[in-house]
Protein backbone atom coordinates (compact mmCIF):
# COMPACT_ATOMS: atom_id res chain seq x y z
CA UNK A 1 0.00 0.00 0.00
CA UNK A 2 1.36 2.98 -1.25
CA UNK A 3 0.61 6.18 -0.09
CA UNK A 4 1.52 10.02 -1.16
CA UNK A 5 0.15 13.19 1.34
CA UNK A 6 0.57 16.37 -0.79
CA UNK A 7 1.97 18.93 0.90
CA UNK A 8 1.62 22.87 0.25
CA UNK A 9 2.90 26.17 2.64
CA UNK A 10 -0.06 26.54 4.72
CA UNK A 11 -1.24 22.69 4.91
CA UNK A 12 -1.58 21.58 8.61
CA UNK A 13 -3.67 18.26 8.33
CA UNK A 14 -0.77 16.64 6.26
CA UNK A 15 1.14 15.03 9.82
CA UNK A 16 -2.37 13.97 11.00
CA UNK A 17 -3.07 12.52 7.98
CA UNK A 18 0.38 10.69 7.99
CA UNK A 19 0.10 9.55 11.74
CA UNK A 20 -3.41 8.00 10.78
CA UNK A 21 -2.52 6.58 7.71
CA UNK A 22 0.29 4.78 9.00
CA UNK A 23 -1.73 3.55 12.04
CA UNK A 24 -3.62 1.58 9.93
CA UNK A 25 -1.27 0.49 7.45
CA UNK A 26 1.82 -0.26 9.17
CA UNK A 27 3.46 2.17 6.80
CA UNK A 28 4.79 5.72 6.70
CA UNK A 29 2.79 7.56 3.63
CA UNK A 30 5.38 10.11 1.56
CA UNK A 31 4.89 13.39 2.08
CA UNK A 32 5.12 15.00 -1.64
CA UNK A 33 6.20 18.65 -1.63
CA UNK A 34 4.22 20.89 -3.55
CA UNK A 35 6.84 21.89 -5.59
CA UNK A 36 7.62 18.77 -7.03
CA UNK A 37 6.29 17.91 -10.74
CA UNK A 38 7.66 14.12 -10.51
CA UNK A 39 6.32 11.58 -8.41
CA UNK A 40 7.08 7.70 -7.51
CA UNK A 41 3.61 5.50 -8.83
CA UNK A 42 1.04 4.99 -5.72
CA UNK A 43 -2.09 3.55 -5.00
CA UNK A 44 -3.24 6.87 -3.11
CA UNK A 45 -2.68 10.00 -3.52
CA UNK A 46 -4.24 12.56 -0.15
CA UNK A 47 -4.57 16.07 -0.34
CA UNK A 48 -5.04 17.16 3.44
CA UNK A 49 -6.86 20.21 5.07
CA UNK A 50 -5.30 23.18 6.26
CA UNK A 51 -4.61 27.09 4.16
CA UNK A 52 -3.01 26.01 1.43
CA UNK A 53 -1.04 30.13 -0.11
CA UNK A 54 -3.03 31.40 2.94
CA UNK A 55 -6.31 31.15 0.75
CA UNK A 56 -5.17 33.78 -1.17
CA UNK A 57 -7.77 34.50 -4.20
CA UNK A 58 -10.07 31.81 -3.83
CA UNK A 59 -9.62 28.34 -1.16
CA UNK A 60 -7.52 26.38 -2.88
CA UNK A 61 -6.93 28.01 -5.89
CA UNK A 62 -3.07 28.60 -6.21
CA UNK A 63 -2.59 25.05 -4.59
CA UNK A 64 -4.65 23.82 -7.65
CA UNK A 65 -1.59 25.14 -10.06
CA UNK A 66 1.18 23.63 -8.36
CA UNK A 67 3.55 21.28 -10.09
CA UNK A 68 2.74 18.60 -7.77
CA UNK A 69 -1.22 18.81 -8.66
CA UNK A 70 -0.07 18.17 -12.05
CA UNK A 71 1.09 14.69 -11.38
CA UNK A 72 -1.93 14.31 -8.97
CA UNK A 73 -4.06 14.80 -11.98
CA UNK A 74 -2.11 12.65 -14.45
CA UNK A 75 -2.45 9.74 -11.53
CA UNK A 76 -6.09 10.62 -11.24
CA UNK A 77 -6.36 10.34 -15.58
CA UNK A 78 -4.92 7.10 -15.47
CA UNK A 79 -7.67 5.73 -12.88
CA UNK A 80 -5.55 6.71 -10.17
CA UNK A 81 -7.53 7.50 -6.16
CA UNK A 82 -7.16 10.51 -4.82
CA UNK A 83 -8.90 11.44 -1.26
CA UNK A 84 -9.12 15.27 -0.92
CA UNK A 85 -10.07 16.29 3.12
CA UNK A 86 -11.63 19.99 3.08
CA UNK A 87 -8.66 22.26 2.13
CA UNK A 88 -7.36 19.27 -0.49
CA UNK A 89 -11.72 19.21 -1.00
CA UNK A 90 -11.20 22.79 -2.47
CA UNK A 91 -8.44 22.16 -4.30
CA UNK A 92 -9.96 18.93 -6.01
CA UNK A 93 -13.03 21.18 -7.00
CA UNK A 94 -10.51 24.13 -8.28
CA UNK A 95 -8.82 21.65 -10.36
CA UNK A 96 -12.17 20.75 -12.36
CA UNK A 97 -11.33 16.75 -11.45
CA UNK A 98 -14.60 17.13 -8.78
CA UNK A 99 -17.79 19.66 -10.12
CA UNK A 100 -18.77 22.90 -7.98
CA UNK A 101 -17.21 24.84 -5.48
CA UNK A 102 -17.43 25.60 -1.91
CA UNK A 103 -18.63 29.32 -1.11
CA UNK A 104 -18.75 30.59 1.73
CA UNK A 105 -20.65 28.92 5.34
CA UNK A 106 -23.80 30.83 5.24
CA UNK A 107 -23.53 32.10 8.62
CA UNK A 108 -19.77 33.59 7.80
CA UNK A 109 -18.35 31.81 10.74
CA UNK A 110 -16.16 29.07 10.87
CA UNK A 111 -17.43 25.76 11.96
CA UNK A 112 -15.42 23.32 14.35
CA UNK A 113 -17.23 20.21 15.83
CA UNK A 114 -18.37 16.99 15.39
CA UNK A 115 -21.18 16.63 12.59
CA UNK A 116 -23.35 13.14 12.13
CA UNK A 117 -22.33 11.99 7.97
CA UNK A 118 -24.68 9.85 6.51
CA UNK A 119 -23.04 7.54 3.83
CA UNK A 120 -24.89 7.48 0.90
CA UNK A 121 -25.57 4.66 -1.45
CA UNK A 122 -25.72 3.50 -5.30
CA UNK A 123 -22.10 4.42 -6.52
CA UNK A 124 -20.55 1.19 -6.07
CA UNK A 125 -17.43 3.39 -5.67
CA UNK A 126 -14.36 0.99 -4.83
CA UNK A 127 -13.20 3.51 -1.84
CA UNK A 128 -16.64 3.33 0.15
CA UNK A 129 -17.55 -0.55 -1.19
CA UNK A 130 -16.61 -2.14 2.14
CA UNK A 131 -18.94 0.56 4.10
CA UNK A 132 -22.88 -0.60 4.71
CA UNK A 133 -24.42 2.26 2.58
CA UNK A 134 -26.80 4.72 5.10
CA UNK A 135 -23.93 4.30 7.59
CA UNK A 136 -23.47 6.87 9.76
CA UNK A 137 -20.30 8.11 11.29
CA UNK A 138 -19.53 10.90 13.61
CA UNK A 139 -16.86 12.94 12.58
CA UNK A 140 -15.44 16.87 12.89
CA UNK A 141 -15.41 19.84 11.06
CA UNK A 142 -13.44 22.67 10.76
CA UNK A 143 -13.75 25.38 7.92
CA UNK A 144 -15.03 28.50 6.44
CA UNK A 145 -15.84 28.26 3.39
CA UNK A 146 -17.68 25.05 3.50
CA UNK A 147 -20.87 25.16 1.44
CA UNK A 148 -21.17 23.21 -1.20
CA UNK A 149 -22.35 24.70 -4.77
CA UNK A 150 -23.08 23.69 -7.86
CA UNK A 151 -24.83 24.55 -11.09
CA UNK A 152 -27.93 23.14 -11.65
CA UNK A 153 -26.44 20.76 -14.43
CA UNK A 154 -23.78 19.12 -12.27
CA UNK A 155 -26.32 18.96 -9.27
CA UNK A 156 -28.20 16.89 -11.32
CA UNK A 157 -25.72 14.65 -12.54
CA UNK A 158 -24.17 14.24 -9.45
CA UNK A 159 -27.78 13.09 -7.79
CA UNK A 160 -28.37 10.97 -11.21
CA UNK A 161 -24.87 9.04 -10.41
CA UNK A 162 -25.35 8.70 -7.51
CA UNK A 163 -21.81 10.59 -7.24
CA UNK A 164 -22.82 12.32 -3.78
CA UNK A 165 -21.28 10.64 -1.14
CA UNK A 166 -21.47 11.89 2.61
CA UNK A 167 -24.72 14.06 3.38
CA UNK A 168 -24.51 15.73 6.97
CA UNK A 169 -27.49 14.43 8.92
CA UNK A 170 -29.66 15.88 12.42
CA UNK A 171 -28.16 14.20 15.23
CA UNK A 172 -28.99 14.48 18.95
CA UNK A 173 -25.74 15.31 19.64
CA UNK A 174 -24.08 18.16 17.51
CA UNK A 175 -27.98 19.65 16.48
CA UNK A 176 -29.14 20.71 12.91
CA UNK A 177 -28.00 18.72 9.99
CA UNK A 178 -26.70 21.64 7.71
CA UNK A 179 -23.58 23.16 9.49
CA UNK A 180 -22.76 25.37 6.77
CA UNK A 181 -25.49 25.85 4.27
CA UNK A 182 -24.70 23.29 2.15
CA UNK A 183 -26.90 22.27 -1.18
CA UNK A 184 -28.55 19.20 -0.36
CA UNK A 185 -26.45 19.28 2.81
CA UNK A 186 -23.65 17.34 0.48
CA UNK A 187 -20.98 16.81 2.64
CA UNK A 188 -18.42 14.69 0.18
CA UNK A 189 -19.01 13.84 -3.37
CA UNK A 190 -17.27 11.23 -6.09
CA UNK A 191 -15.83 11.41 -9.47
CA UNK A 192 -18.15 9.51 -11.96
CA UNK A 193 -15.19 6.88 -11.90
CA UNK A 194 -15.55 6.89 -8.39
CA UNK A 195 -12.22 6.66 -7.77
CA UNK A 196 -12.18 10.08 -6.70
CA UNK A 197 -12.99 11.77 -3.35
CA UNK A 198 -13.98 15.33 -2.01
CA UNK A 199 -14.87 15.81 1.56
CA UNK A 200 -15.70 18.83 4.05
CA UNK A 201 -15.18 16.26 7.49
CA UNK A 202 -11.58 15.53 9.07
CA UNK A 203 -11.74 11.67 8.95
CA UNK A 204 -7.81 11.67 10.10
CA UNK A 205 -9.40 13.81 13.55
CA UNK A 206 -11.66 10.74 14.45
CA UNK A 207 -9.02 8.22 14.86
CA UNK A 208 -9.75 7.31 18.10
CA UNK A 209 -7.12 7.72 21.17
CA UNK A 210 -8.65 11.04 23.12
CA UNK A 211 -10.18 11.69 19.72
CA UNK A 212 -14.30 11.95 19.91
CA UNK A 213 -15.06 9.32 17.54
CA UNK A 214 -13.39 6.54 15.88
CA UNK A 215 -14.96 6.28 12.82
CA UNK A 216 -12.46 8.30 10.75
CA UNK A 217 -10.66 5.56 11.08
CA UNK A 218 -13.59 3.20 10.11
CA UNK A 219 -13.73 5.44 6.85
CA UNK A 220 -10.40 5.49 6.03
CA UNK A 221 -9.45 1.71 6.04
CA UNK A 222 -12.38 1.19 4.04
CA UNK A 223 -10.62 3.94 1.37
CA UNK A 224 -7.25 2.05 1.93
CA UNK A 225 -8.88 -1.23 1.86
CA UNK A 226 -10.57 -0.15 -1.30
CA UNK A 227 -7.80 0.80 -3.25
CA UNK A 228 -5.60 -1.96 -2.25
CA UNK B 1 -0.88 48.21 -20.51
CA UNK B 2 -3.28 48.75 -17.45
CA UNK B 3 -5.74 46.33 -16.98
CA UNK B 4 -8.67 46.61 -14.62
CA UNK B 5 -10.62 42.86 -13.67
CA UNK B 6 -13.85 42.91 -11.76
CA UNK B 7 -14.87 39.75 -10.67
CA UNK B 8 -18.68 39.36 -9.69
CA UNK B 9 -20.61 36.54 -8.35
CA UNK B 10 -23.12 35.04 -10.80
CA UNK B 11 -26.58 35.56 -10.35
CA UNK B 12 -28.47 33.37 -8.17
CA UNK B 13 -25.19 32.33 -6.35
CA UNK B 14 -25.74 33.24 -2.50
CA UNK B 15 -23.38 35.79 -0.77
CA UNK B 16 -23.66 35.71 2.57
CA UNK B 17 -21.23 38.34 2.70
CA UNK B 18 -23.18 40.79 0.91
CA UNK B 19 -26.18 39.91 2.99
CA UNK B 20 -25.04 40.63 6.31
CA UNK B 21 -23.44 44.24 4.87
CA UNK B 22 -26.86 44.41 3.78
CA UNK B 23 -28.28 44.06 7.48
CA UNK B 24 -25.31 46.23 8.50
CA UNK B 25 -26.21 49.25 6.27
CA UNK B 26 -30.49 48.70 7.28
CA UNK B 27 -29.54 49.02 10.57
CA UNK B 28 -27.55 52.17 10.36
CA UNK B 29 -30.91 53.52 8.50
CA UNK B 30 -30.12 52.51 4.83
CA UNK B 31 -33.53 51.56 4.60
CA UNK B 32 -33.20 51.94 0.89
CA UNK B 33 -30.16 49.36 0.51
CA UNK B 34 -31.00 46.22 -1.29
CA UNK B 35 -29.26 43.78 -3.19
CA UNK B 36 -26.02 43.99 -1.82
CA UNK B 37 -23.26 41.86 -3.45
CA UNK B 38 -19.35 41.88 -2.50
CA UNK B 39 -16.73 41.03 -5.56
CA UNK B 40 -13.17 42.15 -6.26
CA UNK B 41 -11.01 44.23 -8.24
CA UNK B 42 -7.99 42.89 -9.71
CA UNK B 43 -5.62 45.48 -11.31
CA UNK B 44 -2.38 44.59 -13.29
CA UNK B 45 -0.15 46.01 -15.86
CA UNK B 46 0.24 43.56 -19.34
CA UNK B 47 2.45 44.04 -21.88
CA UNK B 48 1.07 43.71 -24.95
CA UNK B 49 1.48 45.78 -28.57
CA UNK B 50 -2.72 46.27 -28.50
CA UNK B 51 -4.98 46.84 -26.48
CA UNK B 52 -7.11 43.85 -28.15
CA UNK B 53 -4.13 41.44 -27.10
CA UNK B 54 -4.07 42.85 -24.01
CA UNK B 55 -8.08 42.29 -23.34
CA UNK B 56 -6.81 38.61 -25.03
CA UNK B 57 -4.51 37.79 -22.45
CA UNK B 58 -6.51 38.95 -19.69
CA UNK B 59 -9.28 36.91 -20.45
CA UNK B 60 -6.82 33.62 -20.18
CA UNK B 61 -5.49 34.60 -16.76
CA UNK B 62 -9.69 34.71 -15.87
CA UNK B 63 -10.29 31.42 -17.46
CA UNK B 64 -7.11 29.78 -16.11
CA UNK B 65 -6.96 31.35 -12.70
CA UNK B 66 -8.56 34.80 -11.63
CA UNK B 67 -11.95 33.77 -11.87
CA UNK B 68 -13.75 30.77 -10.83
CA UNK B 69 -16.24 30.71 -13.34
CA UNK B 70 -18.65 28.33 -11.66
CA UNK B 71 -20.06 30.79 -9.18
CA UNK B 72 -18.42 34.45 -10.67
CA UNK B 73 -18.18 36.09 -13.96
CA UNK B 74 -15.27 38.98 -15.36
CA UNK B 75 -15.62 41.71 -16.68
CA UNK B 76 -12.33 43.18 -18.25
CA UNK B 77 -11.23 47.08 -18.93
CA UNK B 78 -8.40 48.22 -20.34
CA UNK B 79 -7.20 52.06 -19.19
CA UNK B 80 -6.63 53.95 -22.63
CA UNK B 81 -3.03 54.01 -22.97
CA UNK B 82 -2.63 58.29 -23.89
Amino acid sequence: MRVAILVFPGSNCDRDMMVAVETITGRRPALVWHKDSQMDPVDLIILPGGFSFGDYLRCGALAARAPVVEAMLDHASRGGAVLGVCNGFQILLETGLLPGTLIRNERLKFVCRSVNLQLQHDHGSPLLSTLDPGHSLTIPIAHNEGNYFAQKDDLEMLRQNGQIAFKYIASPAFGPDNPNGATDNIAGILSANGRVLGMMPHPERAIGNGHPSSDGKLLLRAILQGVA
Amino acid sequence: MEVKINISLKKGVLDPQGRAVESALISLGYSEANNVRIGKQITLEIEAEDASRAQQRAARMCETLLANTVIEDYSIEIADPS
